[in-house]
C-alpha cells in the first residue's frame, strides 16, 4: 500500500482565470518556477465562469483534486465575477465534503498576474495535500451498490 | 380538520357562486383513503368531492404555475408550507399574484402513510384524522395511532404555522407557532468521517431509479426545460441517458435548488425508493444561514437568495477547511 501510495500521482484540474491567475500561471512558466506536472489547467474567461457541474464533470473524469483560482476579490476584471465564486464554490465544496469528497480536494485560491511564485508554491502546496489523502473515491460510485466486502 | 375543510368547502362554494374566481384547486380523494390528490374544480357542485385532511400533502403551489397563467382568477388553498413556495415562485416571476386568490388553510401536520403501515397497519383501507389521533381502517379492525408519530418526515420538522402570503385565512386552531429544529439530521452526518458520509450517501442514492419524481413535484424545479430533460426521447420529462447526468442528478439538483429550495419536503415525501433528500437541501441551507446570514427562501417574494448576491466581506472559501473536524 504505501508503495503504491509513494508512486500516486494525483490528477489535477486548475481551473483559472484568463486575467490573473492565468497570467499568474504563465509567469511561474516564465520565471521556471517548479509546479507538479499533474496540475491541469483549464483556462476560463472568469473564475465565475465555472458552472459547478465542471467541477463535478472533472471528478466524473477521474480528478483527485480541483482548485480554483482567480483574482483577488476587488480586483475582478468583470468587477464581481469572484464574488460570486466566492459564495458559489464555498457552497459546493463543503457539500462535495458532505457527500464524503473531503474538502482537501477542492480548494479556491486569489492568485493575481503578477504573483508567479505564489502560483507555483499554491499548486505545489495543493498536490502533496492531494497526494497525502490519496487516490479519490469515485464519485459516480455514489450511484452504484456497494460492493460486499470478502467474507460478508 | 375535518370542521376545517367544511369551512373551505363552503367558502370555494361562496367564492365561485360570487364569481370571484371561476377554479378552486384543492384536494379531492385519490385511489385510496390516504392518497388525495391535487385537483381543480370548476363548479360548485364539482366542490363536493374536496378533501382536506392527513393526507392533502400535495404542495399545490406548483399548479399555480399553469393555472396562473389562464383566464380568470383560481382559488387555491395553501398550507402554511406552501405559501413559502408560492412566494418564492412570485420572485422568480413564474406565477401571476393577480389571477391567484389565496386561502392559507390551517394545518395540523400531515400524515406519512408508510410509517402507518410500518407501524403494523396492514392492508389499510382508509385513515380518519380525529385532531390528535389518527384513525387506520384496515382490512383487519381499526388501528389508532398519535399524530405526532405518524407524522412526514417535513411535518416532523415543520417551518412554522405562519401564511407567509394569504388573502384571507381559515385558521379554526391556532397552533404553537415554533419552528423545529430541522438540522439534526444534517449534523448527524457531518459528524461522520468523510469514509462514512460517502458510504451512507452511496447506499442511498445508489437505490434511486430515477423515476424524476422528485424532480417533477419540485416547485423550485420549474424550468421550462430542465437539463434533465432529454428533448429527443419524445416522451416529456423522460430521463435523459446521459451518464454523466445519471451519476450526478442528486448533486446537480441540489445545488440547481439551493437558495431556492423552501424546504416543503415534497421531493422526500415522494420519493418510491426513500431516499432522504431533504438532507441535500438542508445542508445547502444550513451553510447558507451559517455564511451568509439567516435566510428562509420564500418567507418574502423580494429579498436576493444568497447564491445570486455576495458581499464585499464574505467568508473566504477556506472556511469550510478551517471548520476542524477531518480536514
Ligand atoms: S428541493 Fe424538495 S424541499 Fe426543496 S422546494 Fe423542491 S421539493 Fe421542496
Ligand atoms: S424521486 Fe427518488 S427515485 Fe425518483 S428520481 Fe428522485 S431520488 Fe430518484
Amino acid at each position: 500500500m504505501s508503495v503504491e501510495h509513494e508512486s500516486f500521482k494525483p490528477t489535477i484540474v486548475a481551473f483559472c482565470c484568463n486575467w490573473c491567475s492565468y497570467a499568474g500561471a504563465d509567469l511561474a512558466g516564465s520565471g521556471r518556477m517548479q509546479y507538479p506536472a499533474n496540475v491541469k489547467i483549464i483556462k476560463v474567461p472568469c473564475s465565475c465562469r465555472v458552472n459547478p457541474t465542471f467541477v463535478l464533470r472533472a471528478f466524473q473524469r477521474g480528478a483527485d483534486g480541483v482548485i480554483m483560482c482567480g483574482c483577488h476579490p476587488g480586483d475582478c476584471h468583470y468587477s464581481t465575477g469572484n464574488y460570486y465564486t466566492r459564495r458559489r464554490m464555498t457552497m459546493l465544496f463543503d457539500f462535495l465534503d458532505f457527500l464524503g469528497i473531503e474538502r482537501g480536494r477542492t480548494r479556491v485560491e486569489w492568485v493575481s498576474a503578477a504573483e508567479g511564485a505564489r502560483f507555483a508554491s499554491v499548486m505545489n502546496d495543493f498536490v502533496k495535500n492531494v497526494t497525502e489523502l490519496g487516490p479519490n473515491r469515485k464519485i459516480t460510485d455514489l450511484r452504484t451498490k456497494p460492493e460486499h466486502k470478502e467474507g460478508e | 380538520m375535518q370542521k376545517v375543510a367544511e369551512i373551505a368547502q363552503k367558502r370555494a362554494i361562496q367564492l365561485l357562486n360570487q364569481g370571484v374566481v371561476n377554479r378552486v384547486i384543492g384536494w379531492k380523494k385519490g385511489e385510496f383513503g390516504y392518497d388525495e390528490t391535487p385537483a381543480v374544480f370548476t363548479t360548485a357542485a364539482g366542490i363536493e368531492d374536496f378533501r382536506y385532511d392527513v393526507f392533502s400533502a400535495p404542495n399545490l403551489s406548483k399548479y399555480l404555475i399553469d393555472e396562473s397563467k389562464k383566464e380568470g382568477k383560481i382559488l387555491a388553498f395553501l398550507k402554511p408550507c406552501d405559501t413559502y413556495s408560492f412566494n418564492q415562485l412570485i420572485k422568480e416571476h413564474r406565477v401571476n399574484r393577480d389571477n391567484v386568490y389565496i386561502i392559507g388553510i390551517e394545518c395540523g401536520g400531515m400524515a406519512d402513510i408508510n410509517t402507518i403501515r410500518n407501524r403494523g397497519a396492514a392492508g389499510v383501507t382508509d385513515v380518519a384524522d380525529n385532531g390528535q389521533t389518527v384513525i387506520a381502517h384496515t382490512l383487519y379492525g381499526d388501528v389508532t395511532f398519535d399524530k405526532n408519530e405518524v407524522l412526514l418526515e417535513k411535518c416532523q420538522a415543520c417551518k412554522g404555522k405562519k401564511h407567509v402570503i394569504f388573502d384571507e385565512l381559515i385558521v379554526v386552531n391556532p397552533q404553537d407557532d415554533e419552528p423545529k429544529n430541522r438540522f439534526a439530521g444534517v449534523e448527524a452526518i457531518e459528524n461522520m468521517t468523510p469514509e462514512e458520509r460517502f458510504a451512507f450517501w452511496r447506499e442511498q442514492l445508489s437505490k434511486c431509479i430515477r423515476c424524476n419524481a422528485c424532480r417533477n413535484v419540485c416547485p423550485a424545479c420549474s424550468c421550462l426545460q430542465c437539463v434533465f430533460d432529454n428533448p429527443r426521447s419524445g416522451v416529456a420529462s423522460k430521463a435523459s441517458p446521459d451518464t454523466f447526468e445519471e451519476q450526478l442528478y442528486h448533486i446537480i439538483r441540489a445545488f440547481h435548488v439551493a437558495g431556492r429550495c423552501t424546504d416543503c419536503g415534497e421531493c422526500s415525501r415522494v420519493c418510491p425508493q426513500d431516499i432522504p433528500l431533504h438532507l441535500l437541501n438542508r445542508k445547502f441551507i444550513k451553510d447558507m444561514n451559517a455564511f451568509y446570514g439567516e435566510y428562509k427562501a420564500g418567507e418574502d417574494s423580494e429579498t436576493r437568495p444568497p447564491l445570486v448576491n455576495f458581499s464585499k466581506d464574505d467568508a473566504e472559501p477556506s472556511v469550510i477547511s478551517d471548520k476542524g473536524g477531518d480536514k
